[in-house]
């Protein structure tokens, strides 16, 4: 029973850490079919910045204010990212939308440059984050089964994350505008939308999403400048295996991709249970090549 | 109000378009014939900026819009409902009616009424998604997603294709009942003859991507259309 529960609770944890990885990849690669290799090194920007605070906080504030300092690193995570993902998009990416090889190129080239420049500015080894006190220990739910704070403040900032995405895209007039660019580029600048300015926010919100995840991985262990490509895979992954342009495919594809892990991994080895993750992705895309959630209606004829 | 003048354009290396001239006249219905494959699309979309105009002018209310983008032409008030509807699929019916608003001068927060008014079937497949509807209720909504900004001039691309012959007639009394207004001019491509009849002012026959042939309803005689719209 213990075991149960703790499996399913690893499952779920994974499976939101996974998900705010993808999150901001569900928006750059899935809506906008940028085939972004630097997402990763948005997370490393994001997990540097909360670093930056953190250190902000213990050498110039008093220490009694030094817990607070998590709450504050994720917006100012979420803002570094947003940034460079505008200079990013201004600079590079938009000379290269709709092509798909040299967009994949050119973003990895970024990626290895903003990794060294990780290295020039913060040194090679790893840093680590000190989580604040609130988030040490965990909720004991029974005899032998205590879920960590840690765990558990990631799992509602998915949440919590996910929520407001819903409302800017599916409520927003801003959503609405960039639903309305990515369908039907053309007629939406007929109708009187700048493309440049909804493309270049999109882009950016993808990428402060990055930071909010990168943000959230300082409280799991230690960051360093290669802290991206260890999770761009995934991130690739987890969109791929929901279905491109779908955030609910999103999260399913979470879900499936960090519950299967879990259990893999607990019957088997970690190495055995990753390759046999692997495998079962292999197999469904063979099946349904368009992910979990594919878009079906006439409208696509 | 607006002014085609000594228009080049067309796909990449193909030129379509060449030294097309021509005058809309605020409240007019002007029509653009001519058989398949003459260029009335290229122009209605080099109006509209989706096309790069290769040399010529398009001005409109004075200002010279031919290096301008799509976005800018629409927010100075010009209306398009191109060929194929292009409705946003994914977006619902009221969604895509919103999106009209994005043109408007002054920020509205609601669909105005006149624009719905013309198309009573549209409120109760608010919630539908656009992709979902059939060809003549999308021609409907793509029409009053065009009005919603009150536009000055409405290019209207090949509306009655492929659609019922009821809401061709919806459609041609709309198209009537802003000529009547008075507010808004239309630029309009078609192919039946019996319909531009019904409801223009002055034409224009497009052959091979030139003018050629311009003038009012009494001029376009059978002699006319003998030679250049059969086929």
């Amino acid at each position: 029973m213990e075991i149960t529960i703790i499996q399913l609770f690893n499952g779920l944890s994974v499976s939101s850490i996974l998900l705010l990885i993808a999150l901001g990849l569900a928006i750059t690669f899935g809506l906008m079919n940028v085939i972004n290799m630097a997402h990763g090194e948005l997370i490393m920007i994001g997990a540097y910045s909360t670093y930056l605070t953190q250190t902000i906080f213990s050498s110039y504030l008093p220490s009694s204010m030094f817990n607070a300092y998590f709450i504050l690193a994720i917006p100012i995570s979420f803002m570094i990212a947003f940034a460079f993902g505008l200079l990013l998009e201004g600079t590079l990416i938009r000379f290269l939308y709709g092509r798909p090889l040299d967009s994949l190129l050119a973003t990895w080239g970024i990626a290895l440059m903003l990794q060294q420049l990780a290295r020039t500015i913060f040194g090679a080894p790893n840093v680590a984050v000190k989580s604040p006190a609130w988030l040490d220990g965990g909720l004991k739910l029974m005899d032998g089964v205590v879920l960590p704070y840690k765990r558990l403040f990631i799992i509602g900032l998915v949440a919590l994350t996910l929520i407001i995405m819903f409302f800017y895209i599916y409520r927003s007039n801003a959503g609405r505008r960039m639903r309305a660019v990515m369908q039907n580029r053309d007629m939406a600048a007929c109708l009187g939308i700048s493309t440049r300015r909804v493309d270049a926010m999109t882009f950016a919100i993808g990428s402060g999403i990055a930071g909010i995840a990168g943000c959230a991985l300082t409280l799991i262990g230690p960051i360093g400048p290669a802290l991206g490509t260890y999770y761009i895979v995934d991130a690739f992954m987890v969109v791929v295996l929901g279905g491109v342009g779908k955030l609910i495919g999103t999260i399913f594809g979470a879900l499936g991709i960090g519950l299967t892990n879990t259990m893999f991994e607990y019957w088997t080895t970690a190495s055995l249970g990753k390759v046999l993750v692997f495998l079962c992705i292999v197999a469904f895309l063979q099946w349904r090549p368009k992910g979990l959630v594919a878009m079906k209606t006439r409208a696509l004829d | 109000m607006l002014a085609v003048q000594q228009l080049e354009s067309g796909y990449g290396e193909s030129i379509i378009l060449r030294e097309v001239s021509m005058q809309i006249k605020p409240g007019q219905v002007v029509c653009l014939l001519g058989r398949n494959g003459v260029g009335k699309t290229t122009l209605m979309r080099s109006i509209m900026g989706l096309l790069r105009a290769r040399n010529g002018k398009v001005v409109y209310k004075n200002a010279d819009l031919t290096k301008a983008a799509p976005a800018r032409r629409a927010r100075s008030g010009i209306g398009y409902v191109p060929q194929g509807r292009e409705i946003f699929a994914q977006l619902t019916v009221y969604e895509n009616l919103l999106l009209g608003l994005e043109a408007s001068t002054t920020p509205m927060a609601v669909i105005p009424d006149e624009a719905i008014a013309k198309f009573p079937v549209l409120p109760s497949m608010y919630n539908r998604r656009g992709g979902d509807l059939s060809g003549g209720q999308q021609q409907q909504l793509a029409f009053a997603r065009a009005l919603a900004s009150n536009p000055d001039l409405l290019l209207l691309d090949e509306p009655c294709e492929g659609i019922q012959p009821s809401i061709v007639e919806d459609i041609r009394e709309v198209i009537r009942s802003i000529k009547q207004d008075g507010k808004t001019a239309i630029l309009l491509a078609e192919q039946s003859l019996d319909f531009v009849k019904s409801v223009g002012d002055y034409f224009y026959i497009l052959e091979k991507g030139v003018v050629a042939w311009e003038g009012g309803l009494d001029a376009l005689s059978d002699d006319v259309i003998r030679s250049y719209l059969t086929v």
